[in-house]
């Protein structure tokens, strides 16, 4: 059942940013990797569609945001720590002794 | 040679502060205003939108990073600023910015572009000339990287100039600096401090211009109050003489007393002041103030701090003077309270609540000395300078009394001294003894503009009211300091 869970992704930027461009390149690799076939990725450019912003309470850029499944879970920055990110999605559960 | 450019500044809204600042806020630039939790931050910054929208045109928008914008709406309802009406007619926008640590993950470089482009959609929206950011320093307990977040302040405050918005910043008080985040060091233009402090079991609340570059400001402390008309700012030293004055006269109520002046009464909207020790029949001339007013027809106004309104009514009808079909008609009301009840600042939010919904011609404060137990010297003379100023303003009359210590010299009370200096016209009651007779007497101190007798005269207080000896040789003095 839990292989059956579709994964909802939303990332925030702002402009082609170095930081920007990053992050997608990372979430895309951490979800090819783990989330196969089972997630999509909406880009929202706030440069283009500003009124957005406020929907999902907005501010850092980056933002990838987990719509599904539910709660919604919020990371900033460009995501480059992998183990960071596996957690605060929840696609990995947390590990039992916390590494430094 | 003095240079006196000026660069634009643009109205406070909030009355008495654009006295103080010569003119307003630096426009199109940032202001912090800072403060303890509850000093009134919040309520500042609305006031500053809602009547720049009214006053001004100028649309607003407010960023909360506390407060939602149903609390924030519902919470100044209450001083009759409908935010719901404003943000309808699209000239008012307030975008809530939630930060919950809980939620928020960080890995890796970020940056503030999207409060950014938040701002800067809401600015343009509504076409915002000024803006409200209340509290920003919120942002420092939702996320980690506090280099990132300062330098990303001090680009929002400089992208806030460049935008050509005046911003209000608001800012906790820290224990060391102004505020925790030292927030003064990236606003330097304008910086507002408000306090609220409880001196003696009553809170006042003060507000301070700490630094206002390039411009000339009031350095003191000011007394603000915070009542249903949201917040007004009492400056003690602004205050322009600049009144138009009346030729017309009115009578004392004591027609014995009228005779003494040249003109047969004082003028319309002069302040006279009735100085005695106790007993020495201030609260009966008062009274009798009141019913001459109401005798021409003129409502009056009567601030009893002493005696209520049962007891002021059968004391001056033991002498004759009925002031109950003038209560009836409508035209004598009276407000008796104790001083202590409430602090200064509501006493004079009070006098002007009652002011402009009995709108009286005459306005009688007793004793104005009971005002010292609520406040400082210094603040109870700036409440009656304020309140006196505001009346001349309207020429309305008025009349205060003050109780001086026993065998005292009226020149040695400070209130007195203020407030008599002040005053038009000034009675000084005493009572004489001579060989066990009791025999009151009153001076006519002076009367600014008029010629008066000058002596002290006996006078007593019979069935019929107050009685004045008649005088057969009246002795002048010219009064030519007609200020």
């Amino acid at each position: 059942m839990e292989n059956e869970q579709r994964w909802e992704l939303r990332l925030y930027v702002a402009g082609q940013t170095p930081k920007s461009i990053l992050a997608f390149k990372n979430i895309t690799r951490y979800c090819s990797e783990y989330l196969e076939g089972r997630y999509s990725i909406e880009v929202i450019d706030l440069l283009k569609n500003p009124q957005l912003a406020e929907g999902d309470q907005i501010i850092a850029i980056p933002t990838l945001i987990r719509k599904v499944p539910e709660p919604i879970r919020k990371i900033i920055g460009d995501l480059s720590n992998e183990e960071k990110v596996l957690v605060g999605l929840n696609i990995r559960p947390i590990p039992v002794i916390n590494e430094p | 040679m003095h240079q006196s450019v000026q660069f634009p500044k643009t109205s406070t809204g909030i009355e008495g502060l654009d006295e103080i600042t010569n003119g307003g806020f630096p426009k199109g630039r940032p202001i912090l205003i800072c403060g303890s939790a509850g000093c009134g931050k919040t309520l500042f910054g609305i006031q500053f939108l809602v009547n720049g929208i009214k006053e001004q045109n100028e649309p607003g928008v407010f960023i909360s990073f506390e407060e939602s914008t149903a609390d924030l709406t519902f919470n100044v309802l209450s001083l009759g600023f409908d935010l719901r009406k404003l943000q309808a007619e699209n000239k008012l926008r307030i975008d809530h910015i939630r930060i919950e640590r809980s939620e928020i993950q960080e890995t890796g470089e970020y940056d503030l572009e999207g409060l950014f482009i938040r701002l800067d959609h809401a600015i343009k929206t509504v076409g915002a000339k000024r803006v409200v950011l209340d509290t920003i320093e919120s942002l420092f307990s939702g996320m980690d990287n506090e280099t990132l977040l300062r330098s990303e302040i001090r680009r929002l405050f400089q992208w806030l100039r460049e935008k050509g918005v005046t911003a209000i910043i608001t800012g906790e008080r820290g224990e060391k600096s102004l505020t925790r985040q030292g927030l003064e060091e990236y606003v330097s233009d304008c910086v507002l401090l408000l306090d609220f402090r409880v001196i003696d079991q009553i809170a006042t609340r003060r507000l301070r211009i700490v630094k206002y570059r390039g411009s000339t400001h009031g350095t003191n402390e000011y007394p603000f109050l915070i009542d249903e008309s949201g917040i007004s700012v009492i400056p003690i030293t602004s205050l322009k003489l600049n009144y138009k004055t009346s030729t017309r006269i009115v009578s004392t109520g004591v027609p014995s007393l009228d005779v003494l002046f040249d003109g047969g009464g004082v003028y319309e909207g002069s302040s006279s002041l009735v100085t005695g020790t106790a007993g020495t029949a201030k609260t009966i001339l008062a009274g009798h103030f009141a019913a001459g007013s109401g005798q021409r027809q003129e409502r009056v106004l009567f601030f009893s701090f002493e005696e209520s309104p049962d007891q002021l009514i059968r004391n001056m009808l033991s002498i004759g003077v009925d002031l109950r079909p003038f209560i009836d008609a409508g035209l004598l009301l009276i407000h008796a309270s104790r001083p202590t009840l409430q602090g200064l600042e509501m006493h004079l939010l009070l006098f002007h609540k009652l002011m402009k919904e009995f709108d009286p011609r005459t306005v009688i404060v007793d004793p104005i000395s009971s005002l010292v137990s609520v406040g400082s010297p210094l603040e109870v003379k700036a409440m009656l300078v304020r309140l006196m100023d505001s009346l001349k303003l309207k020429k309305i009359n008025c009349l205060f009394t003050a109780l001086i210590g026993q065998g005292g010299d009226a020149g040695n009370d400070p209130m007195v001294d203020t407030v008599s200096s002040l005053a038009d016209n000034w009675f000084y009651l005493k009572n004489e003894v001579e060989g066990g007779r009791r025999q009151r007497m009153l001076s006519i101190v002076k009367s600014r503009g008029m010629e008066h007798y000058n002596d002290f005269i006996p006078f007593s207080i019979t069935r019929e009211g107050i009685k004045i000896a008649s005088t057969q040789s009246h002795s002048r003095s010219k009064q030519t300091n007609g200020k």
